[in-house]
C-alpha cells in the first residue's frame, strides 16, 4: 500500500487530460476555458512537487512557484481582456471572435 | 502506510471528481466552486508529500486570489450560459477520444519514469528533517534562484499594470483632476481685476 511517485504522476496525467477535455468540450464558454488551463497548470505543478518530492531535491518546488506565479498573472490579464470583450460585443461566444479587425 | 494511502486516494478522487465536475458544470458559478474543491484536495495531496509551503501557497494565491477573481467575472457578466454550452455533446466524443489516448499515453511513461527513471533509485520521499519546508525553499529561492524571483514579481507587475489599463474605461463628463495644470497656475492667470462701472455687468 505504499504511495509511490507513479500514483502521484498518475493523477496529474489524469487531471492534465480532464483540462484539455475541458478547451474541447466548452468550445465556446472562455471561462470554462479558462478554467481548464487552471487545471492543467495544476497538473503541472502536482508533477513538479512530487518529482521534487520524490528526487529530494527542492528546485522542483521553486519552479512550482514560478508556475504558480505566472498561472496567477495568466488569469487576471484573461479575466481583463474577457471583461473588455464582453463591453465591446455584449457576449462571451469566442467562436464569432475570428471577425475581430484592428 | 495504510492511513497514508487512505488519505491519497481520497484527495486523489476528490481531486479527480471536482476537476470532471469543473468541465461539465451547468452553471459556471457551480464550475468555480467547483475549482475550488480541486485547489483544496491538490493542497491537501501537496501536504501529503511534503510540501506544506506550496500547499498554503496554492490556497492563499488560487482559491483565495484567482477562484475569487474568476467568481467575480462570472457573476458580474450577464451572459446566458446555456447558449455557450451548444455543440458540448458535439465535441464530446472527439474530446473523449483524444483524451483517452492522451491519459493511456502520460500514465503509461509516468509509470515507467516511476520504475526505470532517476526516481527509481529514489528512496521514498524525503522525511522530516530538521530544516522545515519553507525555510528550504528560502534558502535556495533566494540565493540561487533570487533573479527568477525578481522576474516573478515583475511578471506580476506588468500583469496587473495590464489588467487596470485593460480595463479601464473612460466616461464622459468625469471632472477629473490634473495635476500638472493645478501646478502651473499663476495668479496671472488665475485671476483679474475688472473695475466695474455702476449699471453694467460684467461681460462674460
Amino acid at each position: 500500500m505504499t504511495i509511490g511517485l507513479g500514483h502521484y504522476l498518475t493523477v496529474a496525467a489524469i487531471l492534465f487530460t480532464i483540462g484539455v477535455l475541458g478547451i474541447f468540450v466548452n468550445r465556446k464558454n472562455v471561462i470554462v476555458i479558462l478554467m481548464s488551463v487552471e487545471l492543467i497548470l495544476l497538473a503541472v505543478n502536482i508533477n513538479l512537487v512530487s518529482f521534487s518530492v520524490f528526487l529530494h531535491d527542492v528546485v522542483g518546488q521553486i519552479y512550482a512557484l514560478f508556475v504558480l506565479t505566472v498561472a496567477a498573472a495568466e488569469a487576471a490579464v484573461g479575466l481583463a481582456i474577457l471583461v473588455t470583450f464582453f463591453r465591446n460585443r455584449g457576449d462571451i461566444a469566442v467562436d464569432d471572435a475570428s471577425v475581430m479587425r484592428g | 502506510m495504510v492511513p497514508q494511502a487512505i488519505t491519497f486516494y481520497l484527495l486523489a478522487a476528490t481531486t479527480l471528481v471536482a476537476g470532471l465536475a469543473v468541465i461539465s458544470a451547468r452553471n459556471p458559478v457551480h464550475s468555480v466552486l467547483f475549482l475550488i474543491t480541486t485547489f483544496f484536495s491538490a493542497a491537501g495531496l501537496f501536504i501529503l508529500l511534503g510540501a506544506e509551503f506550496l500547499a498554503m501557497i496554492l490556497v492563499v494565491v488560487y482559491v483565495g486570489a484567482v477562484a475569487v477573481l474568476f467568481l467575480f467575472v462570472v457573476m458580474m457578466l450577464d451572459v446566458d450560459f446555456t447558449a455557450l454550452r451548444q455543440g458540448f455533446a458535439q465535441y464530446l466524443p472527439i474530446g473523449l477520444l483524444v483524451a483517452g489516448v492522451l491519459t493511456v499515453e502520460m500514465i503509461v511513461v509516468a509509470l515507467s519514469v516511476a520504475v526505470n527513471g532517476a526516481a527509481a533509485k529514489s528512496t521514498g520521499p524525503l522525511g522530516a528533517s530538521s530544516v522545515t519546508n519553507a525555510e528550504a525553499i528560502g534558502r535556495v529561492l533566494y540565493t540561487d534562484y533570487i533573479y527568477f524571483f525578481q522576474v516573478a514579481g515583475l511578471v506580476l507587475l506588468v500583469a496587473m499594470i495590464g489588467a487596470i489599463v485593460l480595463t479601464l474605461k473612460h466616461r464622459e463628463g468625469v471632472k477629473r483632476q490634473d495635476i500638472a495644470a493645478q501646478v502651473a497656475r499663476t495668479p496671472a492667470k488665475g485671476m483679474r481685476i475688472v473695475s466695474i462701472k455702476s449699471g453694467q455687468g460684467i461681460e462674460s
